[in-house]
């Protein structure tokens, strides 16, 4: 009898916490959902933003998000996963791997204006990139680099010793084996870390405010050297630093709704090529 | 000239030593099994023979292995060669997640041959030589993983085979398979002896004596007996032979 309270009593308990959970998260989207949808139109989407960011649309702050994480994407990926496969793959397991492996790990736990601000000191002033696209898609690209090597070295790790023995033991190298069967088996894991990784920093405002993001643009950045306008940096100009907050908070929940969209069609991208692969093996 | 000899072979693994000075030479188109108790090195030695061992930084090798008369040890010699000459079917059946055809083409591709058609034929071939084209020749652009045991073991010999090796080493490919599949793994092996020469690593003393032309029994690392299948089940030499023939252990 006793035991079938407690079991009563947890059950209860673990259902609470999960509808708290649940329900906090249901009444952040419905809100932003509901209040969000009535600006959401083919000219907020499209359009330039009018009258101190009072009336118009985003489409600068669209193009520049979508065109940070295309930079981001193209430095992290190649040098993430190729970072993963060497300590996966070939580096022995020292004391200095170890290290190396802590602190890659604790790297991910770094607050991202720290990033930010290392990104000015090394991308912008070092190298002379100016508050710029390619430094801003660096910097971001810096900080998904610690998820997209831990995400991929555990990847790495699923795919069974016994298929790669079965490569070398056909007189495949190292290289050919790591490139024909471990990547491939690996890449629904991998491919999906990476486009975690990329839809959090298309959503971070730390690491662009100091190396690139500019509140208000009416043009469109023409080299990765221009600077640009982004949705997470509008969001937060519309909600805190405007003249006239309340006046441009429908505008600040459509930004708001249009970047969550954004995130979520990342994931499904990363929903939908799992699917796949999963299929063809 | 024997097709492989093993030279004074020793092996540790850390300080442990799993191998100690075995020697024993096999002459080509024979089938040798490989058998002991579990734990005797058996898998450690076959995996010797392909120099599996070489990404085990744990595992130290000693003394040498001959193909053909050619230390495989050696300095000058390209390991990826030396596996390719010598395949290797291992004892969990180990497709690649691809099609069955890819499965094949893939040693095939890695070892330069790029023409289309030859590697739909060298697929078709092995295949047939694998006996596992009738239950295939209709579904080869499916996952290799869709396949029963069996088949997946029948397709990893068939990507051996593909590729043209000249020995092949196989660690208990049966153990993880039902009677009936372990009946057509056994033909094959014996089909495949006038192609090829084997080395089989075997806990079935029934399967050994069934289709092996010599035993090699192995005790804690040691070679303790190296002789033909009939005289070894007849009349074993050696005190640890005598006894394990007749099941007193295992």
């Amino acid at each position: 009898m006793k035991k079938r309270i407690q079991f009563a009593v947890g059950l209860a308990f673990i259902l609470l916490c999960t509808m708290l959970s649940l329900s906090a998260l249901g009444v952040i989207l419905f809100d932003i959902f509901a209040k969000g949808i009535t600006h959401l139109t083919t000219e907020f989407i499209f359009g330039f933003p009018k009258n101190g960011m009072t009336e118009g649309g985003i489409f600068p702050a669209i193009i520049g998000t979508t065109f940070v994480t295309l930079i981001t994407a193209i430095f992290s990926i190649p040098l993430g996963v190729a970072s993963a496969v060497y300590l996966n793959e070939y580096a022995g397991n020292t004391w200095l791997t170890r290290l190396i492996r802590t602190s890659i790990r604790n790297l991910a736990g770094v607050p991202s204006i720290v990033y930010g601000l290392f990104g000015v000191a090394l991308f912008v002033q070092a190298f002379q990139m100016g508050t710029s696209l390619l430094a801003s898609g660096m910097t971001l690209g810096l900080m998904s680099l610690p998820y997209i090597i831990t995400a991929t070295e555990e990847a790495l790790k699923t795919v069974p010793k016994g298929i790669k023995e079965g490569s070398t033991a056909l007189g495949a190298t190292k290289f050919e084996t790591i490139l024909l069967v471990i990547l491939p088996v690996a890449l629904p894991g991998i491919i999906t870390g990476i486009i975690l990784a990329l839809s959090r920093a298309a959503g971070e405002t730390a690491p662009i405010l100091f190396t690139g993001v500019f509140f208000y643009q009416r043009y469109l950045p023409t080299s990765v050297f221009d600077e640009f306008m982004a949705l997470p940096y509008h969001l937060f100009i519309l909600s805190t630093q405007h003249h006239d907050i309340e006046g441009v908070r429908p505008l600040a929940y459509s930004t708001a709704l249009l970047l969550l969209i954004l995130v979520f069609a990342l994931n499904l991208v990363a929903f939908y090529i799992r699917a796949r692969y999963r299929q063809q093996t | 000239m024997s097709k492989i000899k093993i030279d004074n072979i020793s092996l540790s693994f850390g300080p442990k030593r799993v191998l100690k000075n075995v020697s024993f030479s096999i002459q080509p188109h024979q089938i040798v099994a490989l058998i002991g108790p579990s734990g005797c090195g058996k898998s450690t030695l076959l995996r010797c023979i392909n120099r599996l061992h070489d990404d085990n930084d744990d595992a130290k090798v000693d003394g040498t292995i001959f193909l053909d008369g050619k230390d495989i040890y050696g300095p000058q010699v390209n390991v990826n060669t030396i596996r390719r000459r010598i395949g290797m079917v291992f004892q969990k059946p180990n497709p690649f997640p691809k099609s069955i055809e890819k499965n094949i083409a893939y040693g095939l591709k890695i070892n330069g041959t790029r023409d289309k058609q030859v590697i739909r034929a060298k697929v078709e071939e092995s295949l047939k030589d694998a006996f596992l084209w009738e239950e295939v020749h209709d579904k080869l652009s499916e996952s290799a993983l869709a396949l029963s045991g069996g088949q997946q073991q029948r397709l990893c010999i068939a990507r051996t085979i593909a590729i043209a090796p000249e020995v092949i080493l196989m660690d208990e490919p049966t153990s993880a398979l039902d009677p009936i599949a372990t009946q057509k793994i056994e033909d094959l092996i014996l089909k495949l002896k006038k192609a090829y020469t084997i080395i089989i690593v075997t806990h079935n003393m029934q399967q050994a004596r069934r289709i092996a032309d010599k035993i090699a029994m192995l005790y804690l690392g040691d070679l303790v007996e190296y002789t033909d299948t009939e005289q070894f089940f007849e009349h074993p030499a050696h005190e640890l032979a005598q006894k394990y023939v007749s099941g007193e252990f295992g």
